[in-house]
């Protein structure tokens, strides 16, 4: 399907590759967007990847609208010839579901829940068809994630799951958003996770809380001494269920600065991955793990 | 040389002309709300015009200088004082040792730029000195000023004394405000009289207005063409696919309430957007008090880029006049 190609206003144009989310979308919007950042347009001041779609800010004094326009159509042409392959990072993110303390801030919004009676993590699995929380949990951390976008606010993850479509998990977001949820709630509205990188308002639903920081503007973090934010589009993430005692240990370790989450470089190949995902999956986590 | 805080206003932050290159990572653009007034401020103190300098929002901070130095005050009407004597705005004004600057109560508009000859000389986080609050970045500490702060100040000079920009070199909103915008991006979501009644009717600030962005209300709530939604995309009419979101574009959500995205903009998010207000009209939003009638003009891309043109013009008369 061929992109829309919209203004917004005389400084950007947006790219839609699709209007739904698909992992072919992502793809596309990833490889048109990298393609737009090689080419080196002069006049070109940022390049925003996002889910299914990207944008790009420009400064109309050096390049006409008109003349942006033609260069990124022509990139469309070449990104649907590339190879959907793409080298990027697998990582393991430690979260501790049901934890305390999304706990007691879901407690705290219950009214501008859909259904004030359970916990987000109760609703979750309900409107997921998961009999179980655990069966639920055991969905959510058994498959990888794409990082699709890192955005809203500084160096939160979007993430889309690596499953067929008719078992991504769906969450409608809150009724209205919370005006508060912990640092490092991880999160889901709509077919998206997230990680919240900052305390802040907010309205997906809160599954569980890592204790691994993702945004460190003093760059203390051992992880994040060369740049303040961890994520980048294309990292895959594999979430490791913990417990408390696990979740405490690994506090500790950020605090004394040993903590290092796993990560290995990896190649993606998207047609593979469309022949076998649960065989491809397995083969990611075995790179990650080493085995 | 520092600026003792001795009160901090309502929310004033360290700004300057912003931090771009991090969007993509959810870091935006941030800097001053009226960008001219703060090049205006800069220009008359003698610095570069991407200096620090202090942006207030309805109320003006109380400072005492330790050294002397020249200060300017652009941006909304609030009339300022030098040890409590009244001051012109606008105009470059030697502050001694020991004064302290002060605001009465603001008379028109809603920012005003706080220029020091040297700059406010803050760390530069990733290329700005402007203050980002969710992030804890850049500014004063990652923070709006409080009470008690030691606001560092670079070198200056005091050779521009007495300077001002003359009233034809001051740009305001007028009444209602106007603000043009390009339609685009989900626009054609909207049924055509819902198309119509967008730009025929008179909105208002919501007192939801801030750095991130400016909420209005009080015009006709807007239809939607029918469509299934795609997947992804969430279930109401008014939800997309987590897209990027443009500065200045227009989210509407739900159809009823219009958000215009400024300088602290969410980079993303699940709402459609109308259009984006142009890059000419952006500093005027800065300028606008909850409850200001606004109305939103329709242009197309050659109009957006002639206001753009209008704007260089008058910021080039602005530094022929200062220099």
């Amino acid at each position: 399907m061929p992109a829309r190609y919209t203004f917004g206003g005389d400084e950007h144009l947006f790219v839609e590759c699709s209007d739904e989310m698909s992992l072919e979308a992502f793809f596309k919007s990833l490889s048109m967007s990298t393609g737009v950042r090689e080419s080196r347009i002069n006049g070109v001041t940022e390049i925003c990847p996002a889910n299914a779609s990207f944008q790009i800010k420009f400064n109309p004094d050096i390049i006409k609208p008109e003349d942006i326009l033609k260069e990124v159509m022509a990139i469309e042409g070449a990104a649907e010839k590339a190879e959907p392959v793409i080298r990027t990072r697998i990582v393991e993110i430690p979260v501790f579901y049901n934890d305390p303390w999304t706990h007691e801030t879901l407690m705290r919004f219950r009214e501008r829940h859909q259904q004030p009676a359970g916990t987000d993590l109760d609703y979750a699995a309900k409107v997921n068809g998961y009999g179980a929380v655990d069966d639920f949990i055991s969905a959510h951390a058994g498959s990888p994630w794409f990082v699709s976008m890192v955005g809203f606010v500084a160096g939160l993850p979007f993430m889309y799951q690596m499953v067929e479509r008719q078992r991504q998990i769906e969450v409608p977001k809150y009724l209205r958003p919370r005006t508060d949820t912990p640092r490092l709630t991880v999160g889901h509205g709509g077919c998206f996770g997230c990680i919240y990188s900052v305390r802040g308002a907010g309205g997906y639903q809160m599954f569980g809380i890592t204790p691994m920081p993702i945004f460190d503007p003093a760059q203390t973090t051992s992880y994040l001494r060369d740049f303040m934010v961890f994520f980048r589009p294309g990292d895959i993430v594999k979430f490791k269920p913990i417990d408390r005692d696990g979740y405490g240990k690994a506090v500790e370790e950020v605090d004394k600065g040993t903590f290092s989450p796993p990560i290995r470089e990896v190649s993606f190949d998207l047609r593979e991955f469309q022949k076998d995902i649960d065989g491809y999956n397995a083969k990611l986590e075995g790179m990650l793990y080493g085995h | 040389m520092a600026i003792k805080v001795l009160h901090h206003g309502l929310a004033t932050t360290v700004q300057d002309l912003g931090r771009p290159g991090y969007f993509h990572l959810g870091i935006p653009l941030g800097g001053a709300m009226d960008r001219y007034a703060m090049r205006a401020a800069n220009l008359l103190v003698g610095n570069d015009e991407g200096a620090a300098g202090l942006e207030a929002v309805f109320m003006g901070p109380k400072l005492e200088f330790e050294d002397d130095a020249l200060v300017a005050v652009t941006g909304a009407d609030m009339p300022v004082n030098i040890d409590g004597v009244a001051q012109p705005g606008w105009t470059a004004l030697r502050i001694r040792a020991g004064q302290v600057l002060s605001f009465d109560f603001l008379k028109s508009g809603a920012r005003i730029c706080i220029a020091v000859s040297g700059g406010i000389d803050v760390p530069v986080a990733l290329g700005s000195r402007s203050t980002y609050a969710i992030g804890a970045l850049g500014g004063y500490k990652g923070r709006p000023i409080a009470a008690g702060d030691e606001l560092p100040v670079g070198k200056g000079t005091v050779a521009n004394e007495g300077k001002s920009v003359d009233k034809a070199l001051r740009r305001k909103p007028g009444t209602p405000a106007e603000l043009r915008v390009l339609p685009g991006l989900y626009w054609d979501r909207l049924t055509d009289e819902a198309k119509q009644n967008f730009f025929a009717d008179t909105w208002k600030v919501a007192p939801e207005a801030d750095r991130m962005g400016y909420r209005f209300r009080g015009g006709r709530k807007l239809d939607f063409v029918d469509r299934k939604q795609p997947f992804g995309a969430g279930s109401d009419p008014s939800n997309i696919v987590d897209s990027c979101y443009p500065y200045g574009s227009i989210q509407v959500p739900g159809g009823t309430e219009p958000i215009v995205l400024h300088r602290d903009a969410v980079s993303g998010g699940g709402y459609f957007m109308v259009g984006t207000v142009i890059s000419a009209d952006m500093d005027l939003i800065g300028q606008l008090q909850p409850h200001t009638p606004a109305r939103f003009i329709e242009v197309n891309m050659e109009q957006a880029l002639a206001a753009r043109q209008d704007r260089a013009g008058l910021l080039n008369r602005l530094r022929q006049a200062v220099r």
